[in-house]
């Protein structure tokens, strides 16, 4: 049993597959130095200096007994061989396999202008340390380049820092791209209420170094030039599949194709026997969404299609376990809770569902047609589970039943 | 020891910030921080914080719990 990647997805699956009494071998290869380690407190716990980088390891929740070769990545894969190879030359034979080598930091396009002093991405332990022993130098003003969930909490740490913040995000809005335009327009009073230099509709044009390599000034879209000594990439992340390119599995810039059994697909779109996908790296069809299948990069995702590849790897049709829960994930920002179940990319119109968002304690539906196929809570997280119930009861949208608050504003057009 | 607290499921009862206040803190009403390495000299206090999770949100190293 071999189990390509060493961090939450491969860790539960390991653990998975010992729960449903698997007695055999198990290896797990990791590209990282490191144990599985747990990524939601780098941008948070991490950035302030509460926690040390290294001292964010998982805990185990059993014994799995594995053979772990960290610090080598998988590099290619033989599916006729039934065989990986590692970057750092080695093969390893297998008779089944989990595909969970998660996904990376996008960096900056512009490699000479990456390679600057200053200039930071975040996915990883290392990143993490890294950027925070710069905070913990007073560098003067941080530039966060992109306003999703990552950008929006590094640059709510720097803000909890003290260090003075301009957030670059290309849409009108930090999070609009993810969660729609009512709390793309809550985050933005957000951030401006705790003195981030927001400028949305504008893209970063480059990055100009001081003549010794080090960052000096980033430059916008719209001339506009900002000072900063560093800026912190976060532009998403892209899923770790180039070492499949060519071995039949149906693999792509959006990640591996998995069934909702957790089965690898191939290029044909059939499931091939023996090969599992679970967390970051993969594109799942989802039983509750139908269509487009999803890829999240939720923690909670990764327990998931862990527990369900692990426990398929002893099952065969018709007795496979599928996956089954509501995509759902949680980010704190700014002294604010958001917490999200369903699949708001779905969505073609919102509606304020209770509360109000000058109150900055509300709840955005998100319906796709006459249904309700998602929620966000805003310091409501505790509504949460009443809202995935009507989500999974297939509720009407806008919904129908006697809520608590009447919504305050009319249903409004999620932006593209 | 090792915990990782499962923000899915906090609905923030802040019992474990009441138990064990120096790895759980609760930053606003609903923002939890939480220190995923206590020293292990906050083992017992940690454990029961977890137990008492009404959420059951705390996940704990299974070489930390128990005897």
């Amino acid at each position: 049993m071999l189990i390509a990647g060493a961090s939450l997805a491969g860790l539960r699956t390991a653990e998975a597959l010992r729960d449903a009494g698997f007695g055999g071998r198990i290896t797990l290869v990791g590209d990282e130095p490191h144990p599985p380690y747990d990524r939601p407190p780098l941008s948070k716990q991490v950035l302030s200096g509460w926690v040390g980088a290294d001292q964010t390891e998982l805990p185990a929740l059993r014994a799995v007994d594995a053979d772990w070769r960290l610090g080598a990545a998988a590099a290619d894969l033989d599916l006729a061989g039934r065989s990986v190879g590692l970057a750092d030359g080695a093969r390893i034979a297998f008779d089944q396999l989990v595909i969970a080598t998660g996904a990376r930091a996008r960096p900056w396009p512009v490699a000479a202008e990456a390679a600057l002093d200053g200039v930071f991405v975040l996915r990883t332990r290392g990143d993490a340390a890294a950027l925070r022993a710069r905070l913990a130098a007073r560098p003067g003003r941080v530039v966060v380049i992109g306003a999703g969930f990552t950008g929006c909490e590094v640059a709510s740490s720097c803000i909890d820092a003290g260090l003075p913040v301009t957030v670059v995000e290309a849409t009108g809005a930090p999070l609009l791209r993810a969660l729609g335009d009512t709390i793309g327009a809550f985050a933005a009073d957000l951030q401006g209420a705790h003195g981030v230099d927001l400028r949305t509709g504008v893209a970063v044009a480059g990055f100009e170094d001081d003549g010794t390599g080090r960052l000096a000034v980033v430059v916008l879209g719209d001339g506009a030039r900002v000072e900063a000594t560093v800026a912190v990439v976060c532009l998403g992340a892209a899923p770790n599949v180039e070492w499949l390119a060519g071995s039949g599995l149906a693999a792509g810039p959006q990640g591996l194709l998995c069934d909702s059994a957790c089965r690898a697909l191939d290029t044909a779109g059939q499931p091939v026997a023996g090969v599992f996908g679970a967390g970051d790296v993969v594109r799942i069809e989802h039983p509750r969404f139908p269509g487009e299948p999803l890829r999240t990069e939720h923690w909670g995702a990764a327990c998931e299609q862990a527990a369900v590849a692990g426990a398929n790897i002893l099952r065969a049709d018709p007795d496979l376990r599928r996956i089954d829960a509501l995509p759902a994930f949680w980010s704190m920002q700014f002294g604010a809770c958001l917490k999200l179940a369903g699949a708001p990319e779905r969505a073609d119109a919102t509606v304020l569902l209770q509360g109000s968002v000058e109150s900055g304690r509300f709840v955005v539906g998100y319906g796709r047609g006459d249904r309700l196929v998602a929620v966000a809570t805003v310091n409501q997280a505790h509504w949460l589970s009443f809202y995935e119930a009507q989500i999974r009861a297939g509720a009407a949208f806008p919904p129908t039943y006697r809520r608590v608050d009447a919504p305050i504003s009319p249903q409004k057009e999620l932006a593209s | 020891m090792r915990i990782a607290v499962d923000l899915n499921r906090c609905q923030f009862y802040a019992q474990c910030c009441f138990l064990a206040p120096d790895t759980f803190r609760l930053e606003t009403e609903q923002v939890l921080a939480y220190h995923p390495q206590p020293d292990d000299g906050l083992r017992e206090t940690v454990v029961r914080a977890a137990a008492a999770c009404p959420t059951q949100a705390i996940l704990i190293d299974y070489r930390d719990v128990g005897p």
